[in-house]
């Protein structure tokens, strides 16, 4: 759990985050989104004291993080940031043996964690492991610095703009990668962007952040249907915000089980996205759902029930 | 040049320039005497060996010291100034050095270690500074965030990724020692200057020949010891 009570920070005569508290539950994904200059990254910073804050308080599991030995909290805490920052010296697995190694774990233990967190992001091709960083693609970097992150076991994952140097392909890869395994271990994560899509696809709740302030909190779908003010609605995307709508909504929730259709069926955990685009390839308004069960557009334009 | 080859030439000619005198008298026969002999080539070499490693020695503590303290947020308001002296300090010649030492420690070894280790600690602390200068600082960034401390982030992230450029100025600081060494022969330390001095002054080209020889095989020597272990050190291989 991450509690932001009153927080308040100025560089200078500039303020980048006002008065802010904000409360983030165990084995929630998180995600604060804004422009560039709202201030997301620095709040984030302030969780693991990259960042000092002038007032309030941050509490990590209840503890005001100020009282805590920076050391000791930080590797506590994992984190992945744009610029991946992978120690050019050492091979893969030992970057991803960092915190391990600081933590001073048996080697025996680093090494299974090591070998299991490349399987868990897809790094396994053989040789990986003794690779050093400058020989690997983007994204395979940026694996190795998510890998690194969650290395220790982290309770907390703090992630500064993962993915926003990779291409559309590779990040949304990433993405899937980091929601299946956030889910399966129940890792709070709190994630920064300025993609409204990848905040929506990513985040159980979505905090959209302007001029240093929360200027809504909720799920992906509560912004979308009552954004709170015209700012809002305007970083939310207006009327596109319902096509967004439909990538966070799944098939699962919106199909009739009573009726039947031709043709491939379409998997009950998909997006409404996905079922609308398979919709349009095949020209059709109707598709059948695996495991029985049809999906139609009426019932993708419908108001959710 | 290989590694191996610098030393041998080394070992061959202490070995058998004491039996040259016959070559340099075939070469020089007006000269009485073809072949230094005040003292063995081997103790010069040991001497000169020895006066460089400890200048070196010297040189890389205060440089390296003094590049990481100009390096620390605490520091960095002397960096501007530590860069300038290094610049300046290499445009010193190292003769003007020893001329500053003598008077104040008077003949023989001293001034000579005096003035190797001071001209010997720049190219060290630039090339520290440098080195640390150019560690990617998304590495230092994620090794703050993931909680190394201060040192620990120095002796394992910024000194092994500046190793390169550090061994690089160790290196030159070395072989300019060794060269620097030779003058100190004029002011009374044993090193293998010492045939050179007496040869210019005496107009006795032979033992010019023989200390610059051994000079040479000396400084290829030193090179390529530190060479290999630049390359030893650099990781990853480049």
């Amino acid at each position: 759990m991450i509690e932001f009570d009153h927080v308040h920070k100025a560089f200078g005569n500039h303020v980048v985050i006002e008065d802010l508290s904000l409360r983030v539950e165990d084995g929630e994904f998180f995600v604060l989104v804004g422009p560039s200059g709202s201030g997301k990254s620095t709040l984030l910073r302030t969780v693991n004291r990259l960042t000092h804050i002038d007032r309030g308080q941050v509490r990590v599991h209840g503890k005001d993080v100020a009282t805590q030995p920076i050391e000791a909290l930080r590797r506590g805490i994992g984190y992945a940031i744009q610029s991946v920052g992978l120690f050019p010296h050492r091979t893969v697995a030992e970057n991803i043996a960092a915190v391990p190694h600081l933590l001073r774990w048996p080697q025996k233990q680093i090494d299974e964690r090591v070998a299991e967190l490349m399987a868990l992001l897809k790094l396994d091709e053989p040789g990986m492991a003794d690779r050093y960083p400058d020989t690997l693609s983007g994204g395979q970097a940026q694996r190795v610095g998510v890998a690194r992150a969650l290395a220790a076991r982290p309770k907390i994952v703090l992630m500064d703009e993962p993915f926003g140097a990779l291409d559309p392909l590779t990040r949304e890869s990433l993405q899937a990668s980091v929601k299946a395994i956030q889910k399966e271990t129940g890792t709070t994560i709190l994630f920064v962007t300025h993609d409204m899509d990848e905040a929506f696809r990513l985040g159980d709740r979505v905090a959209l952040m302007l001029d240093g302030r929360l200027a809504q909190v909720g799920t992906p779908l509560e912004l979308i249907r009552s954004p709170a003010d015209e700012r809002v609605n305007e970083f939310v995307g207006g009327t596109r915000a319902y096509l967004r709508e439909l990538a966070v909504r799944c098939v699962r929730d919106s199909m009739r089980r009573d009726e039947s259709a031709d043709g491939d069926a379409i998997a009950p955990g998909a997006t409404l996205q996905e079922a609308l685009g398979l919709m349009l390839e095949k020209r059709r308004d109707r598709l059948a759902v695996a495991g029985g069960g049809a999906i139609l557009l009426a019932d993708i334009v419908a108001r959710p029930r | 040049m290989k590694t191996w080859l610098p030393p041998l030439i080394l070992l061959a000619l202490l070995v058998a320039l004491p039996h040259a005198g016959p070559l340099f008298h075939a070469w020089l026969p007006d000269l009485s005497h073809p072949l230094y002999w005040r003292t063995s080539f081997t103790e010069l070499a040991l001497s000169h060996a020895l006066l460089v490693a400890t200048a070196t020695v010297v040189a890389v503590v205060v440089g390296l010291s003094l590049g990481i303290l100009a390096t620390r947020p605490a520091g960095r308001s002397l960096l501007p100034t530590v860069r300038a002296v290094a610049v300046i300090g290499q445009t010193f010649p190292p003769v003007a050095v020893l001329a500053i030492a003598v008077p104040l420690l008077g003949f023989g070894a001293a001034p000579t270690l005096l003035a190797l280790s001071l001209y010997g600690v720049l190219p060290v602390l630039g090339q520290t500074v440098a080195g640390l200068d150019q560690v990617p600082v998304s590495a230092l960034h994620a090794a703050d965030g993931m909680g190394y401390g201060r040192w620990r982030r120095l002796w394992e992230v910024e000194l092994p990724l500046a190793a390169g450029p550090i061994m690089a100025g160790v290196r030159l600081s070395a072989i300019v020692s060794v060269g620097t060494a030779t003058i100190g022969s004029a002011v009374g330390a044993a090193t293998l200057g010492a045939p050179i001095v007496e040869g210019l002054v005496g107009n006795n080209t032979a033992y010019v020949v023989q200390g610059a020889l051994l000079v040479g095989a000396l400084a290829l020597t030193v090179d390529g010891l530190l060479g290999f272990v630049e390359n030893r050190i650099r990781r990853p291989p480049a």
